[in-house]
């Protein structure tokens, strides 16, 4: 399973995603310049963290308009996973990829921590290798990580079961103590916290070994099976 | 300043304006009789009182600085570059330094404290080393009034600001609080970065006709003459200096950063020598290179990329904007360099070349607005023996040690544990990135941050340390425990210290009792790095930290970097399990002077400093490592403020373990702030090889235990309170201050 990691002017968890996949995971990964308007030859594309174009206007506002988002949106729509960690997240929301936004943490401080999390949805291709109802702990590490959607989305991303990770103890203010959430169809995931942060020992955690873990499992068995449910 | 720049060079002469530049009237002199013949120009003033700046020259330092221990086989560059550099082995090399922001800082925080890590990181890369880590050293006044902790939160975000966009982790650091700093905070910001040996890179511009490239953001009116404005001494009309403080820009910092170090990997062949527009900015980073490589310099002003319209020859060489660097290339290979910079949308501008001769020319609308002597900008500002005289604080202090009478040792402690200085500082440092590009195995809060080395077993731990209040009661003494302190903090992490670099941040150098503060702690540390050979291989000089008369403590922050040999010796503070046993590494005596249990009970802090034997600490500081090594430490934490009794709280609370402890000591002395110790935990399979390892350097106290109890009997108190509501109030004090 090959990823593509876009990276932005800016982004700066590019080369901590890629060590973490091929590193750890062993599965082969490129980076690939925000000019990219091609990911055929990709099995799946994760958007990276950091402050793409310096997240001057608004997190994640300047580099939806990037070539490269073109075709992750070609990409998602193929039914391909997507996946957004962090300013990835961001990305995603503005890119109308995902529903709500992320506004600037309830306290106005950016946080880093390590934040324990409830995997709420362990029936998405990216968390299938969690036990249900499993607790985890993923750093966070953000200013802008406060997740907003109004009623009405609320209300689909539960009855649609999207809301794939929560904190358990809300360090942003988000709606719903939501960390995580999945597109309807199950393929595009945003997370605040950082699964490529904790995949070793020594770095104190293996927790986000799971969701690269069920992308990979997923992959090899077929991504037909675990549509969103 | 654009009026003045009419001035033509008698009136410069006749209205004496090159004082409000920052030159005496000597050093005008100097400049119109020895180095030019002739009086100098507007744009030639300025050129000289950047350059002959303390900040850029160390002319008050120099005599000082002389007497650093600087040696050591494994030193690559010391002193003198942008950063020094350490070989680690493997072909892989560690490069540091620290600089200081205290003036823009106290003005404009924000901004100040950003572009403080803004400047240090370009010293890193622009060696050739990727930077892999920050490390924060703060003074603030009291957190009590609004200004203070408004002060302290516009650092904090600033530093944050700055270190978590680009992308380096910030690791550790220190931070205390003193009445002396209210006015006059510190801030010093330390990067580390990792070298490979064959891309080490040098800030020089050799070769007649090689050229000079400008790359990075455009030249704008911001921070104009900051290192003339930095080396002053501050009043309360300091309102007016707010122009003189640059804006960072963390994002374009990160581009230029990737492109510099493209360049430096992939196109190694056409690149002569590379330099950080820092201080002086254009003038001090060209003049340098040039000086440096023995060369004469011609620029063409009109070429350098411009943010704002008309701007004068003096404000382009004299403005500190921020994230440009100085390249010199070899010519012709404009067009392969300017192809890299195109890639990451920055500007990358051939603006002059290297020239026959030693002079150093501006031309600008087609005039020669310059034309001096190169070495005689970067090399030859006067040097000032600065008059020393034994300041009287230290002949009118008691000579006996300041005795805490407490009747409740349980609620002195709980009191203690809320002091600012002492306090977790948790809910700022979590505010900076501390984990990307994953690498760090010790977060902030130990003794010592760590990263891991990639594609190695081994690591690096760095640390800030000094303690100003003993710099205060004894300046040479206070020098030589601050290097102690830092090292102490490498060992407890498993590391073998390296070397150091510093920022020395003192007083107003011509006045003697000053003077004497620098000169005496220079000594000090220069004495306590050749013993734990740890070479002084970079840092930088802030004086003049006085406001309205008054200086701070003499406080010359230590930066150490130590090697981890094996990724298992990574040691942290933190108790790790129940039933472990604990133990106290050195003596204990009834050190009190400059303690901060003096100043809590007290508010002052004086007397005699009490003693402090370098060689019972070296001695100390190998054993624990070797324990380290050998495998049988459990936990370590360096001893420090607070004394014993904080030092065992705070192990405490990292695993909320408690513990059950007796000592024979009198309960008062667990606050005393004797040097050379260590908290140290052992699993009980190891206590025998161990104690047989230590020998008589160490004494039981006790076990961890699971209760939440942090239990200790003395020779005559009880220390007894939960481990929880400790570590409450430790952890609460300073966002309730500062709330």
């Amino acid at each position: 399973m090959k990823f593509a990691i876009p990276v932005f002017p800016g982004s700066n968890c590019d080369y901590d995603l890629l060590n973490a996949l091929r590193d750890c995971l062993h599965t082969p990964a490129d980076l690939v310049p925000a000019t990219t308007t091609d990911l055929s030859g990709y099995d799946a594309v994760i958007l990276p963290g950091g402050f793409s174009y310096g997240d001057y206007l608004r997190s994640g506002a300047i580099a939806r308009f990037a070539p490269v988002m073109t075709a992750v949106k070609e990409f998602a729509n193929a039914g391909k996973p997507v996946m957004g960690i962090c300013n990835g997240f961001q990305i995603l929301t503005e890119a109308g990829l995902l529903p709500g936004a992320l506004q600037a943490n309830e306290s106005s401080k950016f946080i880093c921590q390590v934040s324990p999390l409830h995997v709420s949805n362990t029936q998405t291709r990216f968390t299938t290798a969690y036990a249900r109802h499993q607790d985890i702990k993923l750093p966070i590490a953000h200013g802008e990580g406060n997740y907003y959607c109004d009623a009405a989305t609320l209300a689909e991303l539960k009855a649609h079961n999207q809301i794939v990770f929560e904190y358990v103890d809300n360090p942003n203010g988000s709606v719903a103590n939501i960390a995580g959430i999945v597109n309807r169809r199950g393929n595009v995931l945003g997370m605040m916290p950082h699964p490529e942060r904790a995949v070793e020992t020594i770095l104190g955690s293996v927790d986000g070994l799971g969701i690269f873990d069920s992308l990979l499992m997923n992959h090899v068995q077929g991504d037909a099976h675990v549509e969103n449910r | 300043m654009l009026k003045t720049a009419k001035l033509t060079p008698e009136a410069i002469r006749d209205t004496q304006a090159y004082q409000q530049l920052g030159l005496t009237a000597d050093e005008y002199h100097l400049i119109c009789e020895q180095v030019l013949h002739r009086l100098p120009n507007y744009t030639e003033v300025g050129l000289f009182s950047g350059m002959w700046s303390e900040h850029c020259s160390y002319k008050n330092s120099k005599p000082v600085l002389k007497k650093f221990w600087t040696q050591g086989d494994h030193v690559l560059a010391g002193p003198g570059e942008g950063a020094g550099i350490i070989d680690i082995g493997d072909g892989q090399a560690v490069v540091f330094k620290a600089e200081s922001h205290n003036h823009p800082s106290a003005v404009e925080p924000y901004e100040g404290a950003a572009t403080g890590v803004g400047g240090i990181i370009r010293d890193i890369f622009s060696m050739g080393a990727k930077p892999v880590a920050l490390l924060d050293s703060l003074r603030f006044g009291e957190p009590t009034d609004s200004a203070t902790t408004y002060l302290i939160s516009q650092v904090v975000a600033g530093i944050g600001g700055y270190g978590n966009c680009i992308g380096i982790p910030t690791i550790g650091g220190d931070m205390a609080f003193d009445a002396c700093y209210q006015k006059n905070p510190l801030v010093n910001a330390m990067c580390i970065g990792l070298l490979n040996h064959s891309d080490m890179q040098k800030g020089q511009a050799t070769g007649v006709g090689n050229q000079i490239i400008y790359v990075g953001a455009k030249t704008g009116r911001d921070g104009i003459n900051g290192a003339s404005f930095a080396s002053a001494e501050f009043n309360d009309a300091k309102e007016t200096q707010r122009s003189a403080v640059q804006v960072g820009d963390p994002f374009m910092e990160k581009l230029l950063m990737d492109a510099c170090l493209e360049v430096i990997h992939e196109h190694h062949a056409s690149l002569v020598g590379i330099q950080d527009m820092g201080a002086a900015g254009l003038v001090s980073s060209s003049a340098e290179m040039a000086s440096k490589a023995g060369s004469g310099l011609k620029l063409n002003l009109d070429l350098v990329p411009q943010r704002e319209a008309d701007m004068t020859a003096f404000e382009l060489m004299l403005s500190e904007s921020q994230e440009r660097m100085l390249l010199c290339i070899k010519q012709g290979s404009a067009a392969e360099i300017r192809e890299v910079f195109d890639k990451y949308g920055l500007d990358a501008v051939v603006i002059g070349e290297v020239i026959p001769g030693h002079q150093y020319q501006l031309v600008h609308h087609g005039v020669m607005e310059a034309d001096v002597p190169v070495d005689a900008l970067a090399t030859q500002a006067p040097v000032y023996q600065r008059e020393k005289r034994r300041p009287q604080r230290l002949d009118q202090q008691s000579a006996t040690q300041f005795v805490p009478a407490i009747t409740d040792v349980t609620a002195t402690l709980k009191q203690l544990l809320q002091q600012p200085t002492i306090a977790s500082k948790r809910s700022l440092f979590e505010t900076y990135d501390s984990q990307v590009q994953t690498n760090t195995v010790v977060r902030p809060g130990s003794d010592a941050g760590v990263i891991r080395i990639r594609q190695t077993d081994k690591a690096l731990a760095m640390t800030t340390d000094v303690n100003g209040r003993y710099l205060h009661l004894n300046p040479r003494v206070g020098g030589e425990m601050a290097v102690a302190e830092a090292a102490r903090n490498i060992v407890a992490s498993g590391g073998l210290p390296l070397g150091i670099t510093d920022c020395l941040n003192f007083g107003n150098p011509e006045k003697p009792e000053q003077f004497y503060d620098l000169d005496e702690a220079a000594q000090g540390i220069s004495r306590a790095c050749q013993l734990f050979n740890t070479p002084v291989i970079s840092g930088n000089v802030s004086l003049n930290n006085e406001s309205n008369g008054e200086p701070i403590y003499p406080t010359p922050m230590i930066g150490m970097v130590g090697l981890i040999k094996h990724l298992r010796d990574v040691t942290t503070q933190d108790f790790k399990q129940a039933g472990d046993k604990v133990y106290v590494v050195g003596a204990t005596h009834a050190d009190f002077n400059g303690s901060e249990c003096q100043k809590m009970l007290t508010g002052q802090v004086s007397g005699n400093l009490f003693d402090f034997d370098l060689a019972t600490e070296h001695h100390h500081q190998k054993l624990v490592l070797e324990a380290i090594q050998a495998g049988l430490v459990a936990s370590a934490h360096d001893v420090s403020e607070g004394g014993l009794i904080t030092t065992i709280a705070e192990s405490c609370f990292g695993g909320d373990l408690g513990v059950a402890l007796t000592s024979q000591l009198p309960a008062v002395q667990f606050f005393a702030e004797t040097q050379s110790r260590f908290v140290v935990s052992v699993e009980p399979e190891h206590q025998a090889a161990f104690e047989a390892l230590m020998q008589e350097t160490v004494t039981y106290l006790g076990v961890t235990t699971v209760a939440d109890r942090l239990w200790v009997k003395t020779a005559d108190q009880t220390f007894d309170l939960p481990v929880s509501e400790a570590k409450k109030l430790w952890e609460g004090a300073l966002p309730c201050l500062l709330k």
